[in-house]
């Protein structure tokens, strides 16, 4: 065994290597794992929260589609409810219309007959003079049998 | 088969595996055989060894420089890897290079976790590079022991070792690095009356009244002698460990090596077989020694922040 400034030498090495190592190997290196552990614990958390929003998402979602659902059918219920409505109205409407229409014709038709019978009764007064005339061989003097003439038209 | 031209010596070639490329001073009147030729040097000299005896020779006063360069170089391969990671480090999907950087430093840091319960950024970055760079230099024993020495010798330089962990100055470098961290942070956290306590009033407790007081001196003595081997034993141990481990895995492969001489044959074909079972089972051992080497450096500091 020989021992000699080689020793000396690998000391001032060894000294260097480590000093190269602890300022500019070691903290770069572990600084970045370190970093990552930490992106990872990051990123698995997020994962975590994503996972439980997408699960309330989803059951509000579902939730959503129900009552859209209950309205839906409410409001297919309401219109139903207002068409029958409608058809009801018209109906109504149409059997008033129908009614009015009727008392009206029958209205015309009484006044129809009664001016119908005016007039025949007007006529019978003087239908009957002429009559009477005829049967009678002279005039009558309508003024004279106006009274006599109201009383036949009036039996009539 | 071919007869040899000339005689494989085969201690020689494992010798020759064994020597570092030395760069050391020869002192004055220093005799020199070169190529025949005597040479007495005048003065002091720093200069190559050219042999395995020039380098004993030199004693104290040399470097080993292939294994300072293999050592440099793979330290700055694992620097520039691992902060061209750590420039572009992302903290969003990595790719590549960047999974794999990463699984080493959270294998270490899970590792510094688990065993060292204080408050220190250095401790972390420390394993990190100490079993990074270990391993590094381990792992160039997985490389074919002649192939470098042969690419070097093209080039002039006769001696080439690659595995820096086969050299103790190397093992026992970083082993004091981490005892000198040792001293500083007991005598930082723990204070440096609690540090002398802590060696000197264990294992046995000194009695502090009663006419046995008189025993406590001797003691102490017996205590500090203890703790002080103990507390020294730490970085030895952690530097020949390593050192011992890959020097026989080496002095292995050389073996191994040997029996490609003589040509294509039974022995050749063995040896290659041998070569890349060892090899094989190598990969577990430059491993387990550079964690080996981490954690016993963090659990020494790990105790030296800990206060009873």
């Amino acid at each position: 065994m020989n021992i000699n400034y080689t020793l000396f030498g690998q000391m001032i090495f060894f000294v260097v290597f480590v000093m190269f190592c602890v300022k500019f190997v070691w903290p770069p290196i572990t600084s970045a794992m370190k970093e990552r552990i930490e992106k990872i614990a990051d990123g698995l958390a997020a994962a975590d929260r994503a996972e439980k929003s997408l699960e309330l998402a989803q059951a509000k979602a579902g939730e959503d589609l129900k009552e859209a659902k209950v309205q839906a059918a409410e409001i297919i219920d309401a219109a139903k409810k207002r068409g029958d409505q409608m058809v009801d109205e018209a109906k109504l409407k149409a059997v008033e219309e129908a009614e009015r229409i009727r008392t009206a014709a029958e209205a015309e038709v009484e006044q129809q007959i009664a001016k119908a019978r005016e007039e025949l009764r007007s006529s019978v007064a003087t239908l009957s003079v002429a009559g009477a005339e005829k049967i009678l061989g002279e005039t009558v003097d309508a003024a004279k049998h106006s009274e006599m003439l109201n009383k036949l038209s009036a039996e009539l | 088969m071919a007869t040899e031209t000339e005689t494989f010596d085969t201690s020689a070639y494992i010798s020759h595996h064994l020597q570092n490329l030395v760069y050391g001073k020869l002192p004055a009147g220093y005799e020199r055989e070169e190529d025949g030729h005597h040479e007495v040097l005048e003065h002091a000299e720093w200069t190559w060894a050219h042999s395995s005896q020039e380098a004993a020779d030199m004693g104290f006063n040399a470097l080993h420089v292939d294994s300072l360069a293999w050592s440099f170089g793979l330290g700055v391969v694992f620097c520039v890897l691992f902060a061209m990671v750590a420039r572009k480090a992302t903290s969003g999907v990595p790719a590549g290079l960047q999974n794999f950087v990463e699984m080493i430093v959270d294998f270490v840091d899970g590792n510094v976790k688990d065993m060292f319960h204080g408050k220190n950024a250095l401790v972390a970055p420390l394993a990190l590079t100490i079993f990074v760079w270990v391993f590094l230099m381990n792992f160039m024993d997985l490389i074919p022991v002649d192939l470098i020495p042969k690419i070097m010798e093209a080039f002039g330089i006769h001696y080439q070792k690659i595995v820096p962990s086969t050299d103790p100055n190397i093992t026992l470098g970083m082993a004091l690095g981490v005892f000198i961290l040792m001293l500083y942070y007991s005598l930082k956290v723990k204070g440096p009356i609690a540090f002398i306590k802590e060696l000197s009033c264990q294992p046995f407790a000194p009695p502090t009244k009663g006419p046995a007081i008189i025993l406590a001196p001797l003691l102490i003595a017996v205590n500090l002698f203890m703790e002080i081997v103990g507390l020294l034993a730490k970085p030895f141990s952690l530097g020949l460990r390593l050192f011992g481990n890959m020097y026989a895995g080496e002095m292995i492969f050389i073996l191994i090596a040997t029996m490609f001489v003589g040509g294509l044959s039974f022995w050749f074909v063995l040896g290659g077989l041998l070569q890349v079972g060892w090899a094989i089972f190598h990969i577990l051992i430059i491993t387990l020694q550079a964690f080996i080497f981490m954690v016993l450096t963090v659990v020494y500091l790990s105790m030296s922040h800990e206060e009873h």
